[in-house]
């Protein structure tokens, strides 16, 4: 019997059972645009999976308790040492199993990875404009995952129970604590009694091997179908249009790449397992609150917070006897809050500003939205100076500087530096639209010059190819909405201040170099 | 919306450009044993990642940048990276060299229903209302509603033994009146004598059971002992007398989030806690000169007993640590 | 007399009375230090101070006073005791480069014979901390690893970092890297709570608790590290930095050339 016969009885089984040949043919022939960019959503879902995977591997072996154990392991440096048995148990992963230590890295590197590439991704998404309708859902599920990554790699690597991380969960706890009126309620709820308690680990323990993977693996699902149905977005460029999608089928040839990138994504993980040493717990020593590192930090998706609350001036208002810490709350629930959700909103924002209530599947080039492109860069901007912050005593030991001086350098420049990343950038990309408009009208700069009969010198300009023309022009340039603010009769309309602000933003948000358009075309050949 | 018909129009997708393997046998069977190659390195990263299992852990190996490196860990990374990354490699370069690079077009359908469909879900959905009755029978509704709120309740008394209330807990240390003061670890008493000017001891209350102290003791007893010259202190006349010949005790737990801290400059007479950067000077009562911190360190009242070794004279004035809502509150 | 000198010509006479006088030279000689070891001793005692004072005005009076009174930019050394000299001359933060906020730990300028006839001087001046014995830094024997990674935990790593690499403290000063640092002079900067160091006497960290102290730093210099290349020791944002720039990176270098067009 050929492998063909075989595979027809097989086929033939499944189908007449469950009618699959219908979905699975119009599915294999699905399309998918091919650019790297759309990987670094790839990235995080191999990562997420190599997560699943090497994290199900260490729950053979890691001891989620708190209870006190004295050290007899090999590890000489700790024998003799009180310490938590789940403390114990990672140094026994790290020393006693064969492949635990690797397994330990690799599961820390993924996490890292997993979110530097959601970042990246989202980075991608809206610079491209990608979270607009149909796709507003996936994006707020996308804001979802990434807050959810953030906290699970947070509980993730407090696990263990060492110093630096156990620190970690003293200023959670002390973040908790402050929530006015509940605060100290909620706390000894979640720590079952005054800090540190015995139930924490075991309780952090269920949230981040099943409470948090499930709601990853509903909420991915989702991400993931709604991409699935929806089709991919795709770059603008000739033969591409809002109607259609141009790629390569998902057999084989999407299969094989994505296939392979699994595995070059797990590839490369294990690699940074093998040269590069993370999360040594052993010389971290086991968590007590009597102690301290030098530069203790979070992972750095969790750098930015820290340095938020590093560099907060020391406000608390006290009344009636009741303390309300706003040095705390501000920077550590209360902006990230406010940032979280706007960036959430973001999609109904921005629709709100353009009145735009169209399907769009073709891609924005970041510098045809100027105002979006600038927003962007004024948050990273903002997450960067703060993560700067949060390791300011390591870049003052490295670099020979004073934290004192880092410290005021952030505080202002928390302030001064985004919208200044803003008007750089939005200027950057109306330069970028002009030089494309050059493109379009004059062509090319060959770099050769020429004599002309008359003496005068001029550099030969090479037309560009169509493709190319079509690509740099091809674009939207929606007007700025004009919203009345007064009726037929001068009145001042109810709601005429949201439509002033509305109409301001924008004009603001519509700003642009103007396309080449036919009249322009036709005068360059009068030429 | 621009009505203006677009200066330039699409020329369509540009024409295929065709690969050496697409036409050139020889360039094809070179890809296809590329492919090959690195399906057979991978296979070579599985030998040494088996081969690596079996090394004992206590061989180093040298490796430039790395330094020396334990040969099995190394063997094990290396072996399961190298097997992994040249599967991807070679199913990569398989679909870029090999498989049909032809761009394929599909159609987007618009999402919006028809609008047929759209009725008749109205309709079924309005249908389906109408048969429950709900509009009518107001009295199901007030009661369903009353039975699904109700119940939300009951989930909400299960977890009520989560913790305790904290009630005066976060307000009290284990320190009281005639406390002695050890050192820790060490667990052994202290006199000022053993101190010298510019010194800082680790200090925690004396515990009758000392092997095991709980973590939840030293995270609110927790004390730092720092001994200046008596007129290097800048203190009112009542936190002098908390004082003991220039020795002077604080809470080691910071007032800000908790950590420890420990940090004692002795040429400027400061504390550093390495969270945040707090910054408190210890001959003002541990005021807080920089960083998030808003409160002073609660300074400990201490004195010696009749054999010299140092006590406490009086539980702590204020709680310790972290603030919370009911901080100052009795 | 008479019988002596009949032999007064002999060949041998001229030798034996050589070796005679360098038998007698010698044996006066011995017996004669023996009996005055401790007087020699404080002699060559006197004369180490000495030299020490002499190097003192020249290459530390300036900033010390020719007293060792101190002055604007330098402490007074009465009562720093011999320790502090070892420690800071022989890690060569002694005699300082510049003027800037703290001394960096340097190629010592002077020779240890040098440094110890420093030593001498300024212990000479008052009592203060002395040189640590060949007993008290004997850790490989009398020291305990794991005691000492408890007390370097509780009393060092606030300000050192968790393995001894060091760490920021207020304006611009540092707890420098404890990396390649003498057990000796470990024990010294203990004792003597150089610049902003504080002071551990061994009454608050006994001998025993310092040599565990110094033994736990040792095996820290020496252990290989066990999952892969160091990273500095500091934790997770040079973890985080290589995520970013080896592991993304290169993730993007894949992905870019995955997409990209076949020749």
């Amino acid at each position: 019997m050929t492998t063909e016969h075989r595979l027809g009885q097989v086929a033939n089984y499944v189908d007449e059972r469950t009618g699959a040949a219908a979905w699975m043919k119009k599915n294999l022939q699905k399309v998918f645009p091919d650019h790297w960019s759309f990987l670094l959503g790839e990235v995080a879902l191999y990562s997420f999976i190599i997560l699943l995977l090497s994290g199900t591997y260490l729950t053979f072996w890691f001891d989620p308790s708190a209870r006190e154990v004295i050290y007899e392991g090999s590890y000489e440096p700790l024998e003799g040492v009180q310490m938590s048995a789940a403390y114990a148990s990672t140094l026994h992963i790290s020393f006693e199993v064969r492949g635990g230590l690797l397994m330990r890295q690799i599961h820390h590197w993924a996490a890292l990875i997993f979110m530097a590439a959601i970042v990246a991704h989202l980075m991608r998404v809206f610079f491209t404009g990608a979270f607009r309708k149909p796709r507003e859902a996936n994006w707020i599920i996308g804001i979802g995952l990434l807050t959810l990554g953030i906290v699970e790699g947070f509980l993730g690597y407090s696990l263990p129970d060492d110093l630096l991380s156990g620190t970690g969960i003293r200023i959670a706890e002390a973040i908790i604590q402050a929530i006015p009126v509940v605060g100290s309620y909620l706390s000894y709820f979640a720590f079952g009694g005054a800090f540190p308690g015995e139930a924490f680990i075991p309780r952090i323990y269920i949230v981040h091997v099943l409470l948090l993977p499930g709601a990853f693996l509903a909420l991915i699902t989702v991400h993931l179908m709604m991409v699935w149905y929806q089709k991919h977005t795709q770059y603008p460029g000739p033969g591409r249009t809002e109607k259609n999608v141009v790629g390569y089928p998902l057999m084989p040839v999407y299969m094989a790449k994505a296939g392979g990138f699994f595995f070059i994504v797990f590839g490369i993980t294990a690699f940074l397992a093998a040269v590069a040493s993370i999360n040594p717990i052993w010389l971290y020593g086991p968590y007590t609150p009597g102690q301290i590192s030098a530069g203790s930090q979070p992972d750095w998706y969790m750098g930015w917070l820290d340095g938020l609350v590093r560099m907060s001036p020391p406000i608390e208002t006290y009344f009636f006897g009741y303390t309300v810490s706003w040095n705390i709350l501000i920077p550590g629930l209360i902006v990230p809050g406010i940032l979280f959700t706007g960036m959430a909103l973001y999609p109904f924002i921005e629709s709100w500003i353009t009145g735009d209530k169209r399907e769009h599947h073709l891609l924005d080039r970041p510098r045809n939205a100027p105002n979006r492109t600038a927003l962007g860069a004024m948050s990273i901007t903002f997450m960067i100076v703060a993560l700067i912050n949060g390791g300011n005593d390591l870049i003052a030991t490295h670099f020979d500087l004073s934290i004192n001086q880092i410290m005021w350098g952030t505080r202002v420049g928390i302030f001064v530096l985004p919208p200044l990343a803003f008007v750089i950038t939005k200027r950057l990309c109306l330069s970028l639209q002009r030089a494309d408009r050059e493109l379009v009208l004059h062509g090319r700069e060959t770099g050769r010059l020429l004599r002309l009969p008359s003496g005068e010198f001029v550099e030969v300009h090479e037309p560009i190819s169509p493709e190319k023309a079509y690509l740099l022009t091809s674009h939207e340039q929606a007007p700025a909405l004009e919203l009345a603010t007064e009726d037929a009769r001068g009145v001042k309309r109810a709601g005429a201040i949201r439509n002033k602000i509305r109409s301001r933003m924008s004009v603001a948000h519509a700003e642009a170099v103007p396309k080449v358009s036919t009249e322009d075309l036709k005068e360059i050949e009068s030429h | 919306m621009s009505n203006e018909i677009e200066a330039i129009k699409d020329p369509g997708l540009p024409a295929h450009v065709h690969r050496k393997a697409d036409h050139d046998p020889v360039a094809a069977r070179r890809a296809e044993r590329q492919v090959a190659a690195m399906f057979m390195i991978s296979g070579l990263g599985t030998v040494l990642l088996i081969a690596s299992f079996f090394i004992p852990d206590d061989v180093f190996v040298f490796v430039p940048v790395m330094g020396n490196q334990n040969a099995h860990q190394l063997g094990l990374g290396l072996g399961m990276a190298i097997s992994l990354f040249f599967i991807g490699m070679g199913a990569i370069h398989w679909a870029k060299t090999l498989m049909p690079d032809q761009e394929v077009i599909a159609h987007r359908h618009e999402f919006r229903s028809p609008d047929s469909d759209r009725k008749e879900f109205v309709d079924t959905v309005k249908e389906g209302a109408a048969a429950t009755g709900l509009g009518r029978r107001s009295l199901i509704k007030r009661t369903l509603g009353a039975a699904i709120g109700l119940s939300a309740v009951s989930p909400l008394l299960l977890f009520r033994d989560l913790g305790p209330l904290p009630g005066n807990d976060l307000k009290e240390t284990s320190w009281k009146s005639g406390t002695y003061l050890v050192t820790d670890p060490g667990d052994r008493r202290i006199r000022a004598s053993d101190l010298e000017v510019g010194a800082v001891a680790q200090v925690l209350p004396e515990s009758d059971d000392p092997e095991h102290r709980k973590l939840n003791d030293i995270a609110k007893d927790a004390v730092l002992l720092i001994r200046l010259r008596p007129d290097e202190f800048n203190l009112d006349a009542e936190r002098l007398s908390w004082t003991h010949e220039g020795i002077i005790a604080f809470s080691k737990i910071c007032s800000h989030m908790g950590c420890a801290v420990a940090l004692y400059e002795q040429t400027t007479k400061h504390l550093l806690c390495p969270c945040h950067q707090s910054t408190f000077d210890v001959t003002r009562a541990a005021k807080v000169i920089f960083g998030p911190a808003a409160r002073p360190l609660p300074q400990l009242n201490i004195t010696v007993d009749a054999e010299g070794y140092l006590v406490a004279r009086d539980p702590f004035y204020e709680p310790i640590g972290p603030s919370f809502w009911g901080r100052i509150s009795s | 007399m008479k019988r002596l000198s009949r032999y007064r010509r002999h060949k041998a006479a001229g030798p034996a009375l050589l070796i005679f006088a360098l038998l007698a030279i010698g044996t006066t000689f011995s017996v004669a230090s023996a009996n005055t070891t401790a007087q020699t001793t404080t002699a060559d005692r006197s004369a180490l101070i000495e030299e020490g004072r002499q190097i003192f005005l020249k290459g530390c009076s300036s900033c010390h006073g020719l007293n060792s009174e101190g002055g604007v930019i330098a402490p007074s050394l009465v009562g720093v005791g011999a320790a502090s000299v070892d420690f800071q001359v022989g890690t060569g933060r002694m005699p300082m480069a510049d003027m800037s906020t703290q001394a960096m730990r340097k190629e010592p300028l002077y020779t240890p014979e040098e440094t110890a006839a420093l030593a001498a001087y300024v212990a000479s001046l008052a009592p203060g901390p002395e040189i640590p014995t060949e007993a008290q830094l004997n850790y490989e024997r009398d020291g305990s690893t794991a005691e000492g990674g408890e007390l370097f935990r509780n009393n060092c790593a606030m300000c050192h970092n968790f393995a001894g690499q060091g760490g920021a403290l207020t304006q611009g000063k540092y707890a420098p890297t404890l990396m390649g640092v003498e057990p000796k002079h470990i024990y010294e900067a203990m004792i003597t709570g150089p610049q902003a160091m504080p002071v551990f006497s061994d009454k608050t960290i006994t001998p025993k608790e310092k040599m565990d102290i110094i033994k736990w730093i040792k095996h820290a210099e020496s252990e290989p590290n066990l999952g892969g290349a160091s990273l500095g020791r500091v934790g997770p944002v040079t973890e985080g930095l290589l995520a970013w720039t080896f592991g993304l990176g290169i993730l993007i270098g894949v992905a870019v050339w995955l997409a990209m067009k076949a020749r």
